[in-house]
């Protein structure tokens, strides 16, 4: 109880010192100006590009797809050939009734897929298409089949590598098979593997205050100033105000300790993502006759790219781009998430994990960006700093009360993805500076900081730094990856050659 | 082959019925009695990062308490009674998991106490006894 009524004194006292402080006029602009040049210089760095038939390609994005498209070729097409297996692991074919209680295949997914699913298929599809046009989704499409080779690697090693603490507990994630992982390879490696896990862990605090949170608030409060009636809405200027509740919701799960709030965010976020997916497909079925069409703008717009800046390439680079930022294929965050999971054999999560970019991917964004062209709410002159406002209106012109539905949705999305955030940018602050009740407050304050400037933030900026700190924790996830790939084919070979022989106990007849 | 009887409660006094029954069942047959407790969980709910984190520490809690709180009273109960007993703790669901454990170990009879739910609620939820009655390949006792 202490605990609780020290986090709500310090939550109050936050309120009450931004209130005054924001009785000047333009709050907003001020904090914007004051980050602005510091989150264009990260950007900046992590997106240093080379130039690829006249468009400025940068550097992280071919990191990420190479690694995926090599994994894809190593593991022999495992995104094809294990997802029915995947499938039955993830409806509990398999599951040890001894194990009744522990954290099921289907547990891990769920809770790794709510912290992808959100704003990444809603307002980063939208920015997509209407900077790529329809053919950034043939490219969005693939990036993420071939993302599903990344997930199925790194969460192979997560729960490979993850430490049993000795109170029961379990901890994982790159930091973890990074360091363990690459040290069993000899010294040197040793030393490599602790420089990336120390590297990682960096990026990732970093990746917990932009894409986990910054991207997050901002995100949401447009779209509540959308529909709110947009420039005119008295919540217009108002986003330290908005960033400052969310801030105090939050730190009521994260310092508050009120667990209850993050629980029942857990049991919404599913039922939405499943309403979001119901609408998107209504839209899609009362438009059936445009589907064709549709689907004919993707495949030519992909290698025509009329009228697109940096033809062909640059489609690609903005379908890959917002792909990859919506699943987090290679990012190593859902290592961390997957590594909950109760098995006694590592590459079963692995195969579990193939459904993550699948289902937010091939799935979500799909049906996002199916809308936005069907709609014809896509428009290469729009705004992109518009995002979720455009897959808003795309909804809203079939459904005229959806955007309240989706305001909901992207707020419970984006509250959702905070808290997933702020633990695994936890687990990475306490990695690096150590477990104890000072570390921990001062990680969490961080965090609840930049909700607010998040909020008060434009987006352009938002963006540029959200994106350069999660695509900076892919160098030193992947590089890792790469020496570790022996490893997850040994489990890999092992097991399918069990599970070919009828040696695994299948415990569900069906 | 002689009678194994698998009673399930809730907890240690609400099972009180259902264990005079046994006990009483027991002393004139020679049974085994397996007294269970079963934890409400399903593989297929939603949780946080931290919740599955910290599952497996939980769920030992969780086991420790039931044995603790619910089981052991009763299986010392039937001890000095001179009965044999064995006490068993599971997560799932509960008509189902009574179910497993009875077919596991080779229980004749499934013995449980009526939980005394409003029609209503029964009506809607459904009631352990009557989902047991419908499934178990062995003879259900509801104890009123």
């Amino acid at each position: 109880m202490t605990k609780l009524r020290v986090g709500i004194t310090t939550l109050i006292g936050l309120f009450a010192s931004f209130s005054a402080f924001a009785q000047e006029v333009g709050i907003d602009e001020k904090i914007n100006l004051a980050i602005k040049p510091f989150a264009d210089a990260v950007a900046g760095a992590v997106f240093s590009s080379f130039p690829v038939a006249g468009v400025q390609i940068p550097f992280v994005l071919v990191w990420l797809i190479v690694a995926a498209t090599i994994f894809t070729f190593y593991f022999n097409f495992i995104n094809l050939r294990a997802l029915k297996h995947g499938f039955e692991l993830v409806r509990g074919d398999y599951h040890d009734p001894k194990a009744a209680g522990e954290v099921t295949h289907f547990q891990a997914l769920a809770t790794a897929l709510s912290g992808t699913v959100g704003l990444g298929n809603i307002a980063g599809v939208a920015v997509a298409v209407s900077l790529g046009g329809p053919g950034a989704t043939f490219w969005m499409i693939l990036a993420g089949f071939l993302g599903m080779s990344s997930k199925f690697t790194e969460c192979t090693l997560g729960v490979k590598y993850r430490d049993e603490l000795p109170d029961g507990s379990v901890s994982g994630g790159p930091m973890y098979y990074l360091t363990k992982g690459l040290a069993e390879k000899g010294a040197n490696f040793a030393r490599l593997g602790k420089v990336l896990a120390v590297m990682f862990a960096i990026f990732c605090v970093g990746g917990s205050f932009g894409g986990g949170n910054m991207f997050q608030a901002n995100q949401s409060f447009s779209q509540l100033v959308n529909v709110t009636g947009g420039d005119a809405s008295w919540l217009a200027d108002k986003g330290w105000l908005f960033g400052l509740i969310i801030a105090a919701l939050v730190g009521l799960v994260i310092m508050g300790g009120i667990k209850g709030i993050a629980r029942v965010t857990s049991k919404i976020v599913p039922f939405m993502a499943v309403v979001y997916v119901l609408a998107g497909l209504t839209i899609i079925l009362m438009n059936i006759t445009l589907v064709p069409s549709a689907i004919g703008q993707i495949i030519d717009g992909a290698f025509t790219a009329e009228g697109i800046s940096g033809g062909v390439i640059g489609v690609l680079f903005q379908g890959f781009k917002r792909a990859a930022f919506s699943n987090e294929a290679g990012v190593g965050s859902a290592a961390i998430a997957h590594s909950a999971v109760q098995t006694n054999r590592p590459v079963t999560e692995g195969f579990v994990a193939l459904y993550e970019p699948f289902v937010d991917t091939i799935v979500v964004c799909t049906i996002t960006a199916l809308v936005i062209i069907i709609t014809g709410t896509w428009d290469p002159s729009v705004d992109p700093s518009a995002g979720v406002q455009l897959t808003s209106s795309a909804f809203e012109s079939a459904f005229s009360w959806f955007p309240y539905v989706l305001t909901i949705a992207v707020l419970l999305f984006a509250f959702s993805t905070m808290i997933s955030w702020s633990y695994y940018g936890l687990k990475s602050w306490t990695f690096l500076f150590g477990e104890n009740k000072v570390t921990d407050a001062t990680y969490k304050l961080l965090f609840l900081f930049f909700v607010v400037i998040g909020s008060s933030m434009q987006l352009g900026s938002v963006i540029d730094f959200s994106d350069a700190m999660i695509f900076a924790m892919a160098f030193p996830n992947l590089l890792g990856c790469y020496f570790l790939l022996p490893v997850v084919k040994k489990e890999l070979n092992e097991y399918w050659a069990d599970y070919k022989s009828g040696k695994l106990v299948k415990t569900r007849v069906s | 082959m002689s009678a194994v009887l698998m009673v399930g409660i809730d907890c240690s006094e609400c099972g009180d019925r259902a264990i005079e029954y046994a006990i009483d069942y027991a002393k004139r047959s020679g049974a085994k009695v397996f007294v269970s407790h079963i934890i409400e969980w399903s593989p297929f709910s939603f949780s946080t990062v931290e919740e599955n984190f910290e599952r497996h520490k939980r769920r030992e809690e969780e086991l420790k308490r039931a044995y603790s709180e619910v089981i052991d009273p009763v299986i010392s109960r039937l001890k000095d009674e001179g009965l044999s007993a064995e006490g068993l703790v599971r997560h799932g669901n509960v008509a189902e998991t009574l179910h497993e454990l009875a077919m596991e170990n080779g229980a004749t009879n499934i013995i449980l106490g009526r939980q005394g739910k409003s029609k209503l609620k029964a009506h809607v939820f459904g009631s352990v006894g009557s989902h047991l009655v419908q499934m178990a390949k062995c003879p259900v006792t509801v104890v009123p």
